[in-house]
């Protein structure tokens, strides 16, 4: 016969374990939604392509590149945080063969920091993860150098390091920004370091335009929210269902 | 018995020298790439994934193949298919110990490659991938360990190994189903984003997998004076038929979806794989080859007296093999990233130290493959079961028969100079030579035939 207090005592343990596995189930499977959190920050930003002076400028790129301490690397190996790529290839759902000159118009791409981002999903490190804030982040410590995220980002917005980046980096423009070591993935990761201290990133602080708008998409009387109720705005590839959070204004009929 | 695999011949020790060679020169290739990185190889931000993963993809199916088909016929008839099984578990072996070693030299920082268990994560199909690969590789070790060891001791193998057995089956099966999701789980990449991936991953696998066991089988019957017997090679050669039949049937579907819908996101990759995409086409010949190849030697299977004419059998297995290895590596895993995700055409080629690094891991396989089966079949050969024993008995006393009819009556030689009485003229010359310092050439002199 086993004592009362023995099955109180078995039969607690056992009913906690079932309540400690169900919620863990439920954090795996939260994992596989990131859900819109609705009380933190949600950063986004939109490229306003009808202020944006293109090729011309390039003042978003370098400031990136000096912040970041981005190796510049020709040909196959080469690494962006963020890039001029022509209309057509940006938005090749939105392009068709009559499309004049629109089809070069430069269009800058970066990380989307997708709501919904493949790219954390299939890490199998979290080496890249998603923050509160809807940051999508790196970890070049921990990453493996799998490359399955690249697989995996519809946008190619990331970037492996196929060979040591040091080396071609001239200078290291910001110390107080880790340079990267060959066999890890990288991106825009949004400079969450300056959104921490409460600046912009560097390449909206650097647009002479104003191309470049940044804000919390979840505050209402935020500059990015009125504009995106205003404006028509397209993102990148909405068929993959990420919900990109970088948003496009296109130059109706100006270019 | 481990020191079974340490006799052998010539041929036998020529193969493992070249295969050592192969993993040195392999060797020697990864050692640059580990200093300079995989800049070495011929990927890049466009193609991230090469040569490399798509060897670990073709050997999942290799492993998963060789033990679903050797297993349960294993389980109902013991005896006749031990020999396959024993085959197809170490070829098991030898393929999971080459997808895991493709993965770890596909790696950017192969130092950091337990962060996988440090950090575990659950919703990473590669996570999951991981855990399957390694269970598996520990089943068949395990299950042909005891095939082997319960052979020696003459016992029937005990309960939970047989618990292990029923397990390896499924397992075997989810290792390729999980690969597959690896890749159909991408929204990005329209090629690998199909249903169809997985059913058709098992499908090519069930013919890659069974027809390198045949040739394997084969090569031992020829060389190593080790049957595993018609009847088993034969209900193999009948999987791979139906397999690569339903194999091709799998990909009618995928392209009639693809070239009918016309979905762009599908659509794209697959013309670039079949006829090129701007003025780019460096896999058309090769993908077409392979279709060729596999429609070629599926007719030659269908046919009962090709496929039962071991050479022709050979030749086939051989082609859907490459077929396959063609499919599964240069027609899936690098189409899948061109056009690339900003619809630019970057091709991707092998470099030289990349396929050096990827020889030497075939090397280690082959190696281990080969190691694994020389130990079976001593094993096989020294503890024959009792109805073997009763058909060599039998045999012998054909061959006697055969002998006494064949060899004529003895003749006898004798040295004329002390009488000394041979049965060969030959040891009668050497006697001649050593006692009587007559030399050999000339030794008729005091050598007689006798009578
Ligand atoms: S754009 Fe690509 S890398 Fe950035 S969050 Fe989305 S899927 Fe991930
Ligand atoms: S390359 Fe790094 S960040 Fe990307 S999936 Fe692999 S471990 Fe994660």
């Amino acid at each position: 016969m086993i004592s009362r207090r023995k099955f109180l005592v078995t039969f607690g343990s056992a009913l906690a374990g079932v309540i400690l596995s169900a919620s863990q189930l439920e954090k795996a499977l939260a994992a596989f939604q990131s859900v819109e959190k609705g009380s933190s920050s949600q950063w986004g930003m939109i490229v306003d392509l009808s202020k944006c002076a293109g090729l011309s400028c390039q003042a978003c790129i370098d400031a990136c590149v000096r912040e970041h301490n981005i190796p510049k690397i020709e040909g196959k190996h080469h690494i962006w945080w963020i890039t001029f790529v022509k209309f057509e290839n940006a938005f090749p759902e939105q392009t068709h063969e009559m499309l004049g000159e629109f089809k070069e118009l430069p269009t800058l791409i970066l990380c989307n920091h997708c709501y919904h981002p493949p790219c954390t999903k299939v890490c199998p490190t979290q080496a890249t993860w998603q923050r509160e804030d809807g940051i999508v982040m790196m970890d070049w410590h921990r990453c493996i150098g799998c490359r399955y995220c690249m697989a995996a980002c519809p946008y190619g917005s990331r970037s492996f390091n196929w060979v040591d980046p040091r080396q071609y980096l001239a200078e290291i423009t910001n110390p107080m920004f880790p340079t990267r070591t060959k066999g890890v993935v990288e991106k825009c990761i949004f400079c969450y370091h300056r959104i921490d201290r409460g600046e912009l990133p560097a390449c909206v602080e650097a647009c002479p335009n104003d191309a470049l708008i940044f804000g919390d998409l979840n505050k209402f009387d935020s500059e990015i929210r009125k504009m995106l109720g205003e404006e028509y705005t397209i993102v990148r590839k909405p068929s993959a269902g990420t919900k990109p959070k970088i948003y496009y204004i296109l130059p109706w009929g100006e270019k | 018995m481990f020191e079974k695999a340490l006799k052998g011949g010539k041929l036998y020790w020529s193969w493992i020298a070249f295969l050592c060679l192969l993993i040195l020169v392999g060797l020697a290739s990864y050692s640059v790439q580990w200093q300079v990185g995989l800049g070495i190889t011929g990927m890049s931000k466009e193609v991230s994934w090469g040569l490399y993963i798509a060897n670990f993809t073709f050997l999942v199916g290799v492993a998963a193949s060789a033990v679903v088909v050797a297993l349960p016929t294993y389980i109902y008839n013991q005896h006749k298919f031990e020999k396959m099984t024993t085959l197809g578990e170490f070829l098991a072996v030898a393929a999971v110990t080459m997808c895991i070693l493709f993965v770890l030299v596909d790696l950017g920082r192969p130092m950091r490659v337990l962060h996988v268990i440090l950090y575990p994560s659950p919703n990473s199909v590669m996570f999951f991938d991981f855990i399957v690969l390694s269970g598996y590789a520990l089943w068949n070790i395990i299950i042909a360990w005891y095939i082997l060891s319960s052979r020696i001791t003459n016992t029937d193998i005990s309960w939970y190994v047989k618990v292990i057995i029923y397990l390896a089956i499924p397992w075997a099966i989810s290792i390729h189903t999980v690969t597959a999701y690896l890749y159909s789980g991408l929204v990005a990449r329209g090629m690998w984003m199909t249903a169809l991936l997985a059913p058709r991953f098992l499908a090519s696998a069930f013919a890659a997998g069974p027809s390198l066991l045949i040739i394997a089988a084969i090569i031992a019957k020829r060389y190593a004076n080790f049957d595993v017997g018609r009847e088993a090679i034969d209900k193999v050669a009948q999987i791979v038929t139906f397999a690569m039949i339903v194999n091709l049937f799998f990909l009618g579907c995928e392209l009639f979806v693809v070239f009918y819908s016309q979905h762009p996101e599908h659509l794209a990759h697959w013309t670039y794989l079949l006829f090129g995409m701007d003025g780019y086409g460096k896999l058309v010949p090769w993908i077409w080859a392979s279709i060729g190849l596999g429609i070629f030697a599926v007719l030659m299977m269908i046919h009962p007296t090709t496929r039962k004419n071991e050479q022709l059998l050979v030749f086939a297995c051989a082609l859907i093999f490459i077929s396959i290895w063609i499919d599964k590596g240069l027609g899936l895993i690098v189409p899948g990233y061109i056009p690339s995700m900003v619809h630019t055409v970057v091709e991707y080629w092998p470099t030289m130290l990349e396929t050096f690094i990827a020889l030497g891991v075939w090397g280690v396989g082959l190696l281990i493959f080969t190691v694994l089966g020389k130990m079976a079949i001593g094993v096989f050969q020294d503890y024959p079961t009792e109805e073997e024993l009763k058909e060599m008995m039998e045999e012998e006393k054909e061959e006697e028969v055969v002998e006494e009819v064949v060899t004529a009556p003895a003749k006898e030689y004798t040295c004329e100079l002390c009488g000394a009485v041979f049965t060969d003229l030959d040891e009668c010359c050497e006697h001649a030579e050593k006692e009587h310092k007559i030399a050999k050439a000339s030794c008729d002199i005091v050598c007689f035939e006798k009578g």
